[in-house]
């Protein structure tokens, strides 16, 4: 039978204040462990946590950039459950009164562009991070590093509107492009300041109703996302093809075994008994907050792709991979401004550049090549100095050297050769040594011109301009 | 709502407590006394009501994202029962 997939997400995203979430303590990552803690963070009794003011304006951004309602009215509420890394035995998150609700963000899939519902978006505190056993010391022992905990975190939870993988994965990378435009979050799967859980279940084509559902968790990047719902998809379809029942439950992606393992059933889930935190009070955002905000926001991936295609009248798809990221668009920006050939430049950036930076799992940040570079070289290349076959050797170097394009072409004698005369005695050399292909050439056998081209280029190490080349061989064939 | 023995073995399994079955019974017969002390509100018209969230007239309390100080990790470290590799020790909570 032929299933519809239904794919909800839950997405939680580390904000980038320097301070958690109620506490004093720093967020910085990597410190040494246990450093960033106080009583506060620590939940030791008789603390009092305090809001930072910082956490509801990042959060603000957020609600507003995917079109949510902002609450005026909200608070905090206890998550209770035990577990070492929790260290007050409840987790200081939002329940029945969330900042922001009802928004939505539009994905472009195979041209296609479709909205996807966010249910709500809620600031929460993070909690710590664990070392089991021999990893850190003893079998028998767990150990616990609480610098992560109380850092602050917003939950982005989507509506059950995604169908497919590849609209999840497109939804996901449509808030990372969101969330850093907006500065908020860093976005790094791997380090854990962007985690993503997922809800799916199926249910045969046509119907309206539910299947049941299970939860994925610990897909930690972008490729686990779309390989755990694909692996997850099938083993429901299988299920459900043999006439079982899928059970409700909460699977761990396993990205050593490529596939979804059990780690708990319903029956064990939590009971959160979640109330209203006395500690905290309300929280009210009145208008005129909102406004403020409202008024410094970026210009927004959306935005920035329909101003690409519109000023710079480069194809939609072009626009959308270039503002993926905001400092690739800044990149791209910075290369037009110095080169205003908006094509040229797009097709040089989204081919060779983001081809190497993907071989080295490097980011547009980390890019060898500067804009002040890249747009040197298709200079050279627009007023003929090289060519574009030489601009790829160019290019590598460039890439592997960091020394600017004309350094390199000045060393490397790689200035492309655009003399007639120069040309003509090397075509002249050449068609003396290739009688037979002349005369071929001359009964009509005019597909050797390919030949002759390439025999001039071999002689010049393709520094001899192709243009001229074709036209000089044709009127001395 | 009456509550029974098996709310409580609910209640205290959530919150990590264990019980005999004596003190099941009391807290039982006391909770259920708590409750019905409690239902003496239900006779209070509350329609006109705000729920309210927090006793104290307070709201958007905040402060300011910046880093400080406040304490001597030391103390805490060495409060903790069990630490070591400047970590909390704890038993061991995956197979």
């Amino acid at each position: 039978m032929q299933y519809e997939a239904v794919i909800g997400l839950e997405v939680h995203a580390q904000l980038k204040t320097k301070s958690k979430i109620f506490c004093f303590c720093s967020t910085q990552f990597g410190s040494k462990p246990n450093q960033n803690t106080c009583p506060i963070c620590l939940g030791m009794p008789g603390v009092l946590p305090i809001l930072n003011r910082e956490v509801v304006a990042f959060t603000i951004k957020m609600g507003l950039a995917t079109n949510c309602s902002i609450a005026s009215f909200c608070r905090f509420a206890r998550k209770n459950y035990f577990y070492p890394d929790l260290p007050k035995g409840y987790q200081i998150s939002q329940f029945e009164l969330p900042l922001c609700q009802k928004g939505n963000v539009t994905i472009n899939l195979n041209e296609n562009t479709k909205k996807i519902g966010i249910t709500r978006i809620h600031m929460e505190e993070d909690a710590g991070k664990l070392i089991h056993g021999e990893n850190l010391g003893q079998p028998d022992s767990s150990y616990v590093d609480f610098n992560r905990t109380s850092l602050p975190l917003i939950e982005i939870v989507s509506e059950p509107d995604i169908r497919s993988s590849e609209e999840a994965r497109e939804y996901l990378l449509k808030l990372k492009a969101t969330l850093e435009y907006l500065n908020i979050c860093d976005c790094n799967m791997e380090e854990g300041s962007l985690r993503c859980d997922a809800n799916i279940s199926l249910r045969p084509e046509g119907e309206e109703k539910l299947g049941t559902k299970t939860e994925l968790k610990n897909m930690n990047s972008f490729r686990n996302v779309q390989r755990a719902i694909e692996y997850e998809i099938k083993r429901q379809t299988h299920i459900l093809d043999n006439d079982e029942k899928v059970i409700q439950q909460t699977r761990l992606w396993d990205t050593g075994k490529n596939e979804t393992i059990l780690m708990r059933t319903k029956e064990e889930a939590h009971d959160y008994r979640y109330f209203p935190d006395p500690d905290l009070v309300p929280i009210v955002v009145n208008d005129e907050w909102i406004e403020k905000i409202r008024k410094d926001l970026p210009e927004l991936p959306d935005e920035k792709r329909k101003r690409f295609v519109k000023q710079y009248r480069i194809p939609e798809y072009d626009a959308g991979v270039l503002t993926s990221s905001r400092p690739l668009a800044d990149y791209y920006e910075q290369c037009v401004e110095m080169f205003p050939q908006p094509k040229t430049t797009s097709n040089w950036i989204m081919g060779d550049i983001l081809r190497a930076l993907k071989t080295d799992d490097k980011e547009i940040m980390d890019c060898p090549v500067t804009p002040k570079h890249l747009t040197d070289m298709l200079k050279m290349i627009d007023d003929k100095t090289i060519s574009s076959k030489i601009a790829k050797t160019v290019f590598e170097e460039m890439y592997s050297s960091g020394i600017p394009p004309v350094e390199i072409v000045k060393k490397k004698g790689l200035v492309q050769i655009s003399d007639e005369d120069s040309i003509l005695r090397i075509i002249q050399d050449i068609l003396n040594k290739n009688k037979a292909e002349v005369e071929a050439y001359q009964n009509g056998k005019t597909k050797l011109l390919g030949f002759f081209v390439g025999q001039v280029m071999k002689a010049t190490q393709g520094k001899a301009n192709p243009a001229l080349v074709n036209t000089l061989l044709k009127k001395n064939l | 709502m009456e509550i029974t023995e098996k709310d409580v073995e609910h209640v205290s399994s959530l919150a990590n407590l264990k019980f005999n079955d004596e003190t099941k019974k009391n807290i039982t017969t006391q909770l259920k006394k708590i409750l019905a002390y409690v239902k003496k509100l239900n006779e209070l018209d509350t329609t006109d009501i705000q729920p309210t969230s927090h006793v104290l007239p307070l709201q958007n309390v905040f402060k300011d994202d910046l880093i400080k100080t406040i304490f001597d990790k030391e103390i805490s470290f060495q409060n903790a029962p069990r630490f070591d590799k400047r970590h909390y020790q704890v038993p061991k909570i995956i197979e």
